[in-house]
């Protein structure tokens, strides 16, 4: 019923999960609690950033993505390389072996999201430029980033721009373009983004500013590596040329796209306690001379994406040495003005806020809910040690006042009362002794 | 049945390090409540320079939350060293503040201004050598 209501790809394996406390600590929107010694995510609060996926060392956490045998539920498939997905080989001269290996393990056609990227960079090029936006704009193509403002920092959404994610422009185009090739209605293409985290799979299952997802699954880049690097090897890469420029690729490791859309005055920020701590900066003007924010929930951009097999940092490099072997023709030169007027690119849907935070819709009963739970908390030692299950003191005592738990259960409340008991004990018994 | 909200923040002249703590809780407690977004900047741009001030310019002082139905309230007093010409500190672009303060990018002149643009209601009393007090409230309804 849960995957009706609100699909995560972030998922907990009970059976792996011990029930340690090192997940708790590391949510940035407090969505997990230990219960009955197993962790469980709250799906209200859970944005997919796959921070626990990374500490959790028993593997517990997992994301959900498609299966590579998904591809065949279409008569024809198309790849949506995301391009983090080349920063995964070592020694990789040139794109077109990764894209011919595609193509080998049973797609049709590969179309580069690269492409898309550049789309999208002209897009928000323009939108930098049309009068009446708050400053700065806020990059929408961190689905974690975009849920993390939805949930933590509904002020900020009139921040955020609403031109939509290159996965999204370029599965459109692919499919369009396929099909006008081919012949073929566009339910007969199944269009699969290689995705380097579980936000995008996501992403395409509740989309970000639009009805529906023009993308049909993602497969993870995790599981692809693998039968990808055989056929990488063998190819000469001289059948299938990329279209993708030195711009679309930097998209894939952080500050590329913030570099791509305003290189004179944009601020690029990685890892999603970074980024929440610039984004209190923009809450609190702070930073309003900035025009263009672009924050990444992974370290190093989407090459940092849990589902991505090199280091991120191994990744970045490789990602920069390619890039410049590519044209650097800037996208807004690049990419033409009859391209912009062709597809819808801007959201159709506005974001709305995510009210899970709220004590209660009602403004007095939040009110009393707040100082019962100061109530709670002054009794509390202020530990946060996570003993109880949930991240800190502070949630603790949210936690009893929303009733997810029924009493007050602190080992360190239960140790002193035992201390009390344990002297009353000694008394009792030294006072019988006395008789 | 009426309800509200009452909490005090410490704040210690030119503790940097605590800076902006005392707004972040103020925020997080805002979200709680389920204040609306637009009240929410609102206050959150004007509790930071609030407290800011208190960390630059006075001798020490306290933030006090109030919130109840109708709305929210903040009130900033500190124990010295109080502004000489109220009319000239509101001005955009004045300030006094020192190099250290500025090193750190405070002081453009604009803390005073911007809680007066971002508060439904300002108030400010100061007397020299005693202390400042200042009083916004935020209409919730």
């Amino acid at each position: 019923m849960d995957n009706l209501k609100r699909y995560h790809s972030v998922r907990l394996d009970k059976s792996r999960c011990k029930g340690c406390t090192n997940c708790l600590k590391h949510c940035p929107t407090e969505a997990i609690r230990v219960r009955n010694g197993r962790a469980h995510i709250i799906d209200e609060r859970c944005i997919d950033c796959g921070e626990c996926i990374r500490i959790c060392d028993y593997h517990a956490k997992v994301a959900i993505t498609d299966d590579i045998s998904a591809i065949r539920g279409f008569p024809h498939a198309i790849a949506l390389p995301a391009p983090s997905l080349y920063g995964q080989f070592k020694n990789l001269r040139s794109i077109g072996p990764v894209l011919e290996a595609l193509k080998k393990i049973g797609f049709e056609e590969v179309f580069e999201v690269a492409r898309g990227a550049d789309i999208v960079s002209r897009a928000i090029h323009e939108k930098l430029r049309t009068p009446g936006l708050p400053r700065p704009l806020i990059s929408s193509a961190c689905p974690a980033v975009v849920r993390l403002i939805q949930v933590r920092f509904p002020d900020l959404l009139p921040h955020v721009v609403d031109v939509r994610q290159p996965m999204e422009v370029a599965a459109m185009i692919a499919r369009q373009e396929f099909c006008k090739k081919h012949d073929c209605p566009p339910e007969d293409v199944g269009v699969f983004f290689i995705t380097p985290c579980p936000a995008k799979m996501t992403a395409i299952r509740h989309p970000i500013g639009q009805e529906k997802s023009a993308v049909d699954g993602a497969i993870s880049m995790m599981e692809i590596y693998g039968l990808l690097l055989p056929h990488i090897s063998a190819s000469s890469g001289k059948e299938t040329q990329s279209d993708a420029t030195y711009y679309g690729i930097r998209w894939a490791a952080g500050s590329g796209e913030a570099s791509a859309v305003c290189p004179e005055n944009s601020l690029a920020v990685d890892g999603i306690q970074n980024v929440i701590r610039v984004l209190e900066e923009i809450e609190n003007n702070r930073l309003n001379d900035l025009q263009f924010f672009e924050g990444s929930a992974c370290l190093c951009g989407c090459v940092g994406g849990p589902l991505a097999f090199e280091n991120n940092y191994v990744a970045k490099r490789a990602i920069r040495k390619l890039s410049n072997t590519l044209s650097k023709v800037h996208p807004v030169d690049d990419v033409p003005a009859s391209m912009m007027a062709k597809y819808p690119l801007y959201f159709d849907h506005p974001l709305e806020p995510n009210s899970v935070m709220k004590l209660d819709d009602n403004l007095v009963i939040a009110m009393q809910k707040m100082e019962r739970m100061n109530e709670i908390l002054n009794e509390l030692p202020g530990y946060d040690c996570g003993s109880c299950g949930s991240p800190t003191c502070q949630t603790f005592a949210e936690d009893i006042v929303r009733g997810y738990f029924g009493e007050m259960d602190c080992i360190h409340k239960l140790r002193d009362q035992l201390k009390v008991m344990a002297q009353q004990m000694v008394e009792l018994a030294q006072t019988k002794r006395d008789d | 049945m009426g309800a509200f909200i009452h909490a005090e923040y410490p704040v210690d002249s030119r503790d940097y390090t605590r800076a902006g703590e005392a707004s972040a809780d103020i925020k997080r407690k805002l979200k709680q409540l389920g204040v609306s977004s637009m009240v929410l900047r609102r206050v959150a741009v004007a509790t930071y320079e609030v407290e800011l001030n208190l960390v630059i310019h006075s001798m020490g002082g306290k933030l006090i939350l109030d919130v109840d139905e109708k709305g929210v309230s903040l009130t900033s007093v500190d124990v010295g060293p109080g502004i000489p010409n109220i009319e000239m500190a509101m001005r955009e672009g004045y300030s006094t503040a020192d190099d250290e303060a500025r090193a750190m990018g405070f002081g453009a002149g604009m803390g005073l201004p911007n809680m007066k643009r971002n508060a439904d209601d300002f108030e400010i009393e100061s007397e020299p050598g005693k202390g400042t007090r200042i009083c916004m409230r935020f209409s919730l309804v």
